[in-house]
């Protein structure tokens, strides 16, 4: 334990003084704070005059604004922070010959990668608190409305996921850093695992539903059925997507009034009749309860992750040369 | 030298796919020894300290390094033996302290303990002079000095080091291996090293093992090497003409 703990102070001086984390954390905190201000301020002026929703805080953080809402721009560019943070951080050490230095003090060889990965952990934790508090701070003063304690709770649930979601790229780009020697190669490979996740999996879900339950529009008016499966199809393929997993679960968390992760086409008749009958919002363990799945994935993969860089990092052979 | 053996191997083998890197290795080294291991490059010398440090697993035979097994109980080896790999590296960004402290913390050694312990060393190994300076910009021999006083940091009763001379100047060479004579003579330390630098390992070395593609052909005294290889006495070799001798006989 007391290896893991070294390694990782090591590793989190070298996170808070890299002049990389420095640029990363001022790009994403000053998105953050000029997208704030923008959805706050527009929020002001909506809201004058007009009787106040019951989460308006929230809105801080879901509500588009000119550009994209927050929640958009984690799910976007969030990975890149933790990619930033673990690409090169095995590699790193065998080519500059420390591995082999580590590995002969005695502490247990997994110290090493554990330590390293609880470091990013500690990084990415620290720095979303930070936006998320600065923000809401921000939206104190814009908007002058207290966040009750749902909505509290709901922010430290998104807060939860996004550290998950975030900490997910933190373990590909491990696990990258493990496998590839070249700190190049494993940044590119990573980045390459991000774009096709992210984006091209959304548009390969449509595709292939497509190819495998293709839909015209004479025979979709005859037999919605198809048009159902069709949807089905497409929605189990994106999931295969961590920003999917990540964007439903925040969305419906941040935003009470939303009563499933799916969309319209495949909603209940009793679900469509709640939404537009009953605009209720729902209380915060239904909210749990309906991206429960989504939030155990998220940390499932997190860990599987984590788990085939550990074991690919304690079978490989240590050489110094 | 007829101290307690510290280091003993016996009949071990390590195997790389087809390839037998160490073949049936039997060694026994007293306390207190400076044992200068030789052979040409891939000669299995790397291998043989990767196996006693329990950083690579022996394929059969078992080794035993201050009483302790590598394969079952590394940490504990890992405890008591310093090791200096060949090409030492540091992290650049950080001061010479800095990176001694980070090991030094690595080992379980209170801070304050080891601040006085690394000022100390780095007198040793005559560091002391610059220690605001990043080691990136150290020299080859400041490194390596570096290295050796970061592996008597933790106080070790062995230590390995591997090609402790590489790439210095004849004058740095020098200053190492008085550094690693006096380990053994004012701190008991077993020294086990290797090294290309013969008339150099033959002036600190108490005995020498020569080891030819994973095969120890000899090990003892050089002086009673060179009297079963060469046949002649006292002062009329070198380390250097045993040493090709057995080279030519293993190569063939």
């Amino acid at each position: 334990m007391k290896g893991i703990l070294t390694i990782c102070r090591k590793e989190l001086e070298d996170h808070f003084s890299s002049t990389r984390f420095i640029l990363l954390f001022t790009l994403i905190l000053m998105v953050s704070l000029v997208t704030a201000f923008m959805v706050g301020t527009g929020l002001r002026d909506e809201l004058q005059g007009v009787a106040k929703p019951t989460f308006v805080f929230l809105m801080l953080f879901t509500s588009p604004g000119k550009l994209f809402s927050l929640i958009q721009f984690i799910a976007f560019f969030g990975p890149l922070i933790g990619i930033i943070l673990g690409f090169d951080s095995i590699n790193r050490e065998r080519s500059a010959r420390t591995l082999s230095k580590l590995v002969s003090q005695p502490i247990y060889r997994d110290s090493i990668i554990n330590g390293k990965f609880l470091a990013g952990f500690v990084t990415i934790t620290i720095m979303l608190l930070a936006i998320v508090l600065l923000i809401s701070g921000l939206g104190l003063r814009l908007i002058g409305v207290v966040p009750g304690p749902e909505e509290v709770w709901r922010l430290a649930i998104y807060l939860l996921i996004s550290i998950f979601y975030i900490s997910f790229w933190l373990g590909i780009s491990i696990l990258f850093s493990v496998i590839f020697r070249s700190m190049a190669t494993s940044v590119l490979a990573t980045i390459a695992c991000w774009i096709f996740f992210s984006f091209f999996v959304a548009l390969g879900a449509s595709l292939l539903a497509d190819a495998i339950s293709p839909v015209d529009q004479s025979a979709a008016v005859s037999n919605p059925e198809l048009l159902i499966q069709h949807e089905k199809i497409r929605r189990v393929l994106s999931l295969f997507s961590p920003m999917t997993l990540y964007s439903e679960a925040t969305t419906t968390i941040l935003d009470p009034l939303r009563k499933t992760t799916q969309s319209l086409l495949l909603m209940g008749p009793m679900e469509r009749l709640s939404i537009t009958r009953f605009q209720n919002p729902l209380p915060l363990s239904e909210s749990v309860y309906i991206v429960f799945p989504h939030l155990i994935s998220l940390v499932a993969i997190t860990l599987l992750c984590f788990a085939i860089s550990y074991i690919a990092f304690m079978r490989q052979e240590v050489r110094s040369t | 030298m007829n101290g307690k053996t510290v280091i003993e191997t016996q009949e071990l083998t390590k195997v790389y796919g087809e390839q037998v890197a160490v073949n049936h290795l039997n060694l026994r080294i007293p306390q207190g020894e400076v044992f200068g291991f030789l052979g040409p490059n891939g000669a299995g010398k790397t291998t043989t300290l990767l196996m006693l440090l329990g950083l690579s697993e022996p394929s059969s035979g078992r080794a035993w390094v201050c009483g302790f097994d590598p394969t079952r109980e590394p940490l504990k080896v890992k405890r008591v033996v310093g090791y200096l790999p060949e090409n030492v590296g540091f992290y650049d960004d950080m001061n010479a302290v800095q990176n001694l402290l980070y090991v030094s913390r690595l080992n379980g050694i209170p801070d304050d303990v080891s601040r006085e312990k690394i000022e100390e060393l780095l007198k040793v190994v005559d560091l002391q002079a610059e220690p605001k300076k990043k080691v990136g910009d150290y020299s080859r021999g400041m490194k390596q000095r570096l290295g050796i006083a970061e592996v008597l940091l933790k106080d070790p009763q062995v230590v390995f080091l591997d090609e402790p001379t590489l790439g210095l100047d004849p004058d740095g060479a020098n200053q190492m291996l008085q550094l690693i004579q006096s380990l053994s003579r004012d701190k008991k330390i077993t020294v086990f090293f290797s090294s290309h630098l013969l008339s150099q390992v033959q002036k600190i070395s108490h005995r020498v093992g020569i080891m030819i593609k994973g095969n120890l052909v000899a090990v003892g005294r050089i002086e009673d090497l060179a009297k079963e290889k060469l046949g002649v006495g006292q002062e009329s070799y070198t380390l250097e003409e045993v040493y090709m001798k057995y080279f030519k006989e293993g190569q063939s």
